[in-house]
């Protein structure tokens, strides 16, 4: 077994390194903790970042390739963890929970040939009558529900246990722990039903629908998170530097974001990726397998929704340089001799940090709902890559057939509804946490 | 005023020259035109001579930045770099890569891009600031707290969603009007209710939460406080004070849609397969017709300028402490 690190990969593990880096400066800076003990004290902002938590720790598990042994297919730990989900291909569409096709066949039972639905290879075939399927569900998700139940308590008396003795603090226990007791067990009832069943359905070709929602996290992590590494440096470097230099520094890059910022986004992004094709097309030997090359179509995705995406936070970060220049203590600081870099470091990019850091968290969820429109005009992530856009996409078509196949576009809904929503809740309250004059009025 | 807008329009063409260059460097020298000629026909099986043809034909048979073989001036202008921008500048588009007169193309679609964009505009800013009002109206009560509990909640439904559903519950299921297409003249109303209807609905969200914070941030204002003290009622202070001084803000908001009005919504109009300029460019970026790609490019930041330059003008109007010089 050896290990295929992707590009996206790479960065994205640099990101989870970076934010712990973070995390560990901030709890040093008493003015960071302020806010973020607000944050911690929200009881919304606790049960989405529980919910984020668990869909990050999928993602970051599908993060990590390497080439199967046997097969010499590229595959993550996540679908090693997944295989029976990855392998149980149906002949096509099957309905959520069905035991039968959801399309009728030429069968020859006792020498006559009958029209009707067949059985599925993998959903519910361990039953010998179908019509025991409900009362086997109920057990099933008993079973998996009281898996999970225990595994909870596991934890729970885990962590009561490290935090005996300690003061209690201001944080919202019950609601935490009840969330991940809800994720827990739903996490191994779905888990032990999707053994035997189908639990989202299959698509047209027979491929399990939850497999593919839970596939797609990844690529709507890496859509929000990285394209926030790309546009950050630029952004921050530019305002800051517009801002504090002002003059004809300040006009150049004035220019270029104008510039930048009145090229309608959509178009900008499609002839990127037009160019990428075409590249991809003419230097055909570079990119042999299938994974690098969607990889490096994702990675050159979130580098150009990155170019597109730093004006905004470059104009705001600008607009507070120019305030914090004149302020007493920075031209103190220049009076004593300080030396431009010394102040900018010290003294100007500290003081920015709420911005970017509010904008970081608003930007994200409106990244991944973008990945789904842009996945609609053909110039989103490649078609082979698992995203709820493509799955979005191909399954458009289907609410006309009739009887309609309405689970693929059900089930993508769902998965990025709650993600989207968890992050857009968390947003909010890192938001009212940060922003200082939102700050004072809730005290 | 006169000489403020001369210098603004001055100021635009530096900007749209680096526009065009940007897209000049991303069309032509990331993929050079032979590559194009290539593409457009047919990527195997084609000849050197037909390539040629093909260069000829559409006027990509110059060198792209520097003629070397031309004299004075000319070595600059007898590029393709030049020769394509300079039509731009003049709004005259040309033909695409496919053969189609580009400026006809747009004259013919632009309208109903606008039948769509502009009700979608309107009815969305109605909506959107009565909401907003309403919660600010309602604030600290349950009410308000619901409100914006749901905006999040459609906040965070992709707009695919919307169309879908909108498409599934009023085309399929009701039959109140048509899925989707177009048609001329008056007949065309039926065919635009519901994409406006889907558009003022996905923009609820966000629209309503943006400008709630619009009208909370001028409430704080003293003036608002001596309106109460006055002895105004709550609407009265809303309605007339809170809501004309805001008028600012929400003109700059809206500036940010205006391109997409001549744009036209991209995913709406290819949706509901709706002739306008937003399908125009979609069908051209799949098709890879770059010519009308560049040429959407162009025109999409000369209307974003021209709606920068507008809301300037538009604040005079709004508010008389805001002169232009």
């Amino acid at each position: 077994m050896t290990w295929v690190p992707l590009w996206t990969d790479a960065l994205l593990y640099l990101l989870l390194a970076a934010l712990a880096a973070l995390v560990l400066y901030a709890r040093r800076q008493e003015h960071l903790r302020r806010p973020w003990r607000r944050v911690v004290r929200s009881r919304v902002a606790m049960v989405s970042l529980v919910i984020l938590a668990a869909f990050s720790t999928v993602g970051l598990l599908d993060s990590l390739h390497f080439r199967a042994p046997d097969s010499g297919e590229v595959l993550s730990l996540f679908d090693r963890l997944a295989t029976p989900l990855r392998t149980h291909m149906e002949k096509t569409y099957s309905a959520p929970f069905a035991t039968h096709l959801y399309s009728r066949e030429w069968f020859v039972v006792e020498g006559r040939r009958i029209w009707t639905y067949p059985r599925l290879r993998y959903g519910g075939a361990h039953l010998r009558d179908p019509a025991e399927k409900w009362p086997d569900i109920a057990r099933t998700t008993a079973i998996g529900a009281l898996k999970g139940l225990a595994v909870w308590c596991l934890a729970f008396l885990t962590v009561a246990l490290a935090r005996r003795g300690r003061p209690p603090r201001d944080f919202p226990w019950k609601t935490v722990a009840a969330t991940v007791a809800g994720l827990s067990i739903c996490a191994f009832a779905v888990a032990g039903l999707s053994l035997k069943y189908h639990v989202l359905g299959t698509d047209k070709v027979g491929e399990d629908v939850l497999y593919q929602s839970l596939k797609s996290i990844r690529t709507g992590l890496v859509l929000g998170t990285l394209t926030t590494l790309v546009m950050l440096p630029f952004a921050i470097a530019l305002g800051v530097l517009a801002g504090y230099f002002r003059g004809w520094v300040d006009d150049v890059i004035q220019y270029l974001y104008t510039t930048l910022n009145s090229i309608p986004g959509v178009l900008l992004i499609a002839a990127a990726i037009l160019m990428l094709q075409v590249y991809m097309a003419t230097h055909a030997e570079s990119f042999t397998s299938v994974a690098v090359r969607a990889d490096l179509r994702l990675f050159f995705l979130c580098l150009i929704l990155g170019v597109t995406s730093w004006t905004g936070l470059c104009r705001l970060l600008r607009a507070e340089t120019l305030k914090l220049r004149e302020m007493e203590y920075v031209q103190a600081a220049r009076a004593l001799g300080v030396s431009h870099g010394r102040i900018l470091v010290r003294h100007i990019v500290p003081n920015l940090f709420h911005i970017v850091l509010i904008s970081v968290v608003l930007d994200f969820s409106s990244l991944v709902l973008a990945e789904a429109v842009l996945a609609y005009v053909n110039i989103g992530v490649d078609p082979t890559t698992y995203s709820w856009g493509n799955m979005i996409n191909s399954a458009r078509l289907e609410l006309a057939r009739e009887p309609v196949v309405w689970w693929t576009l059900a089930a993508a809904f769902l998965f990025m509804f709650s993600f989207v929503l968890a992050a857009n809740l968390f947003a909010d309250v890192v938001r009212d946490a940060f922003d200082p004059r939102r700050a004072e009025e809730n005290g | 005023m006169t000489a403020y807008l001369l210098r603004r329009l001055l100021n635009a063409v530096p900007i749209l020259i680096g526009v065009n260059f940007i897209t000049f460097v991303l069309f032509f020298v990331v993929n050079p035109p032979d590559a194009m000629a290539r593409m457009q026909l047919g990527q195997k099986y084609v000849t050197q001579e037909a390539i040629e043809q093909w260069k000829h034909a559409h006027g990509y048979d110059l060198p792209l930045l520097y003629n070397d073989r031309a004299e004075g001036t000319a070595r600059f202008t007898r590029t393709i770099f030049f020769q394509k921008s300079v039509n731009l500048f003049l709004f005259r588009f040309g033909r695409s890569d496919s053969g189609r007169d580009i400026g006809a193309d747009i004259r013919q679609r632009m309208w109903p891009s606008l039948a769509i964009a502009v009700p979608t505009l309107l009815l969305g800013l109605a909506v959107n600031i009565t909401c907003a009002l309403l919660l600010v109206f309602f604030r600290r009560t349950y009410l308000e707290w619901s409100g914006l509990a749901l905006c999040v909640g459609l906040m965070s439904i992709s707009a695919l969603f919307y169309i879908i559903a909108g498409q599934y519950l009023f085309g399929k299921l009701m039959k109140l009007v048509p899925i989707s297409g177009y048609d001329t003249g008056l007949a065309a109303i039926k065919f635009v209710i519901l994409p406006v209807t889907v558009g003022v609905v996905s923009g609820i969200g966000s629209g309503v939460r943006w400008y709630r914070t619009l009208f909370l941030e001028e409430i704080e204002k003293d003036y608002v406080r001596t309106a109460r003290a006055k002895g105004l009622s709550e609407p009265r202070v809303l309605f007339g004070h809170v809501f004309q001084n805001a008028l600012i803000p929400i003109l700059t908001g809206v500036v940010t849609i205006l391109p997409l009005l001549f744009m036209g919504n991209l995913l709406m109009e290819s949706f509901f397969s709706i002739p306008g300029l937003g399908s125009y460019t979609i069908e051209a970026i799949q098709r890879q017709d770059f010519a009308i790609v560049r040429a959407m490019v162009f025109l999409g930041s000369v209307l974003y300028i021209a709606g920068l330059i507008l809301t300037d003008i538009s604040y005079t109007l709004v508010d008389p402490r805001v002169r232009l010089q």
